[in-house]
């Protein structure tokens, strides 16, 4: 399999690999895939309360490099965006960019599901400090 | 010493033509062209004896009569001719064909298509170490048994059967035994009396030999074994594979066989020792690796390790000036991780995470060392990635975690 050089670029030089606390109510974390299917990606986001914002993404993936490729930049494009902005990143978007070849488009839309999680949990943690329920659900993933 | 980039550390999957065997086929494409067939003239007379020259090479480096070696294209139509081949002559007698989950696909998808046709097999499950048991064996043998196959080293994991024994039990039932030594063949001591194996397929590019030429031993004496062929023509190799023969290649064949005998003996503890390196300095550079199969019973110059929390693809992608192979296949691109390794029931996530190193004959100390560094090196990295090795190291056990699967 050759790899574009986007996608190599950001396996060796991945961006915002780490951890933020997962009990921090300003972070969500969403976690996709299972080991079994070879695939595994922890993606979070950390929200400034005040101005909706996402000031920090990480990122840790146990998959292909494609997979690595996308969680890389989904976090490179979750940093500056408001939360549904955020949402509205689309897996097609990162396939485009990193031109991934059609058995890779599910890598991607792994990404999609990690930011969908992350996004989910985080409002989760709102809802729950500030006392309501739980309104909005992130779809289920499709991988 | 330096060494040349890329390295090629897949001798399981191919091996380079030695120059030896080259330089003896290239009259046989030119000057020697003639059709082994041709009885009429001195061109076929010297086709026909390089042939029967290379015939004995090669019966004598796995203790056979040259009259018992049958040349076929390769060892995946070796197999096929060998099963199929036993299934349609011996149909009168019974139906049941004996095999193991963790053979190669020519002899598994062989058996399935026989299945369509109405055979029935048994495909018998493997231990941890990959070893087949015995007894199970002996217990699926019926009176409608005509055909045990049982390869005799795997291709992903080195794993040795112990083919004696079961030679030993198909002898005793009555029932004709076939194994797949391909990967034996020329590295290990192979001897088809002392084995008390019936057939036995082999393949020239897996031993320094050319690509596209394989043969098929098939017993004459004590039993007879007898084949339906499954390509009809001229009637070439006493009926049971029709085709004029690929001389050049036929030629090389043996010429591999030749050197192979020659130089196993040494050659095989100089891989021993060299897989033992590489064994030795990975685990003394790196936490959670496993070795996949039996060390014991084991092809000296195979290692097939699993890097706990690491993706086989991605480790891969981190060592792309080495040539190796990786078990791990992404589900979600509808791709299945290695049969072999899921056989040994290690997990699906350590299947994920292998990889096979073969070595042979053009490797080298230097080699070994950059491998095991640069793997070290690139391991270290991606744990630093993984989502699954944070959680271990939190003390979380992933195999009772609910993932998000559908
Ligand atoms: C165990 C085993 N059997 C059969 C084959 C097929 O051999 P060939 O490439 O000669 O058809 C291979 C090679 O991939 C093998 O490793
Ligand atoms: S994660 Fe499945 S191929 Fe990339």
């Amino acid at each position: 399999m050759a790899y574009s050089s986007k996608v190599i670029d950001h396996y060796e030089n991945p961006r915002n690999v780490g951890s933020m606390p997962k009990t921090d109510p300003n972070v969500g974390t969403g976690l996709v895939g299972a080991p079994e299917c070879g695939d595994v990606m922890k993606l979070q986001v950390k929200v400034n309360p005040e101005t909706g914002v996402i000031d920090d993404a990480k990122f840790k993936t146990f998959g292909c490099g494609s997979a690595i490729a996308s969680s890389s930049l989904a976090t490179e494009w979750l940093k500056g965006k408001t939360v549904d902005e955020a949402l509205a990143i689309k897996n097609t978007d990162i396939v485009t960019e990193l031109s991934l070849p059609p058995v890779k488009i599910h890598c991607s839309v792994l990404a999609e599901d990690a930011i969908k999680a992350a996004i989910t949990d985080y409002k989760k943690k709102q809802q729950a400090t500030a006392g309501k329920s739980v309104e909005e659900r992130a779809p289920q993933p499709t991988v | 010493m330096t060494i040349k980039l890329p390295i090629y550390m897949d001798y399981h999957a191919t091996t380079p033509v030695d120059p030896r065997v080259l330089e003896v086929m290239v009259p046989y494409f030119t000057t020697h062209f003639g059709n082994a067939a041709s009885r009429n003239h001195p061109f076929g007379w010297e086709a026909e004896e390089a042939v029967e020259k290379a015939r004995k090479q090669i019966a004598d480096l796995i203790g056979a009569n040259a009259k018992e070696i049958v040349f076929t294209s390769g060892a995946t139509e070796s197999d096929n001719l060998a099963i199929k081949g036993v299934a349609e002559m011996y149909r009168e007698k019974g139906n049941h064909i004996i095999t193991c989950v963790t053979e190669h696909k020519a002899v598994i998808d062989t058996c399935k298509r026989l299945e369509k046709d109405g055979y029935r097999v048994t495909y018998l499950s493997v231990q941890k170490d990959g070893l087949i048991r015995l007894d199970e064996l002996r217990n699926a043998i019926t009176d409608k048994t005509i055909l045990i196959t049982i390869m005799t080293a795997n291709n992903e994991i080195g794993v040795m059967q112990p083919i004696a024994q079961i030679g030993a039990i198909a002898k005793e039932k009555g029932v004709l035994f076939h194994t797949d030594a391909v990967q034996a063949v020329g590295k290990v001591p192979f001897n088809v009396n002392d084995l008390k194996v019936d057939m036995a397929s082999i393949s020239a590019h897996k031993m320094y030999g050319p690509k596209g030429v394989g043969a098929l031993y098939v017993r004459r004496r004590n039993p007879r074994v007898l084949l339906a062929p499954i390509i009809d023509g001229g009637g070439h190799e006493r009926g049971m594979r029709s085709g004029t023969l690929n001389v050049p290649g036929i030629v090389g064949f043996g010429k591999a066989a030749e050197l192979c005998k020659q130089e196993m003996a040494v050659e095989g503890e100089r891989l021993r020792k060299l897989r033992d390196r590489l064994d030795d300095r990975l685990h003394k550079g790196l936490d959670e690796i496993y070795i996949n199969g039996s060390t014991e019973h084991r092809l000296p110059h195979n290692l097939n390790i699993s890097f706990a929390y690491v993706e086989g693809e991605s480790l891969l992608m981190g060592i792309n000036d080495v040539a190796v192979s990786s078990g791990s296949a992404c589900t979600s691109a509808s791709l299945e991780p290695s049969y072999v390794l899921k056989a040994l029931g290690a997990g699906d996530d350590l299947a994920h995470s292998s990889i096979r190193f073969g070595l042979g004959r053009w490797s080298t100390d230097e080699e070994v060392d950059y491998v095991a560094d640069k793997l070290i090196n690139v391991v270290t990295r991606l744990r630093e990635m993984s989502p699954l090795y944070e959680l271990a190291k939190e003390g979380v056990d992933l195999s009772t975690m609910q993932w998000q699967t559908d």
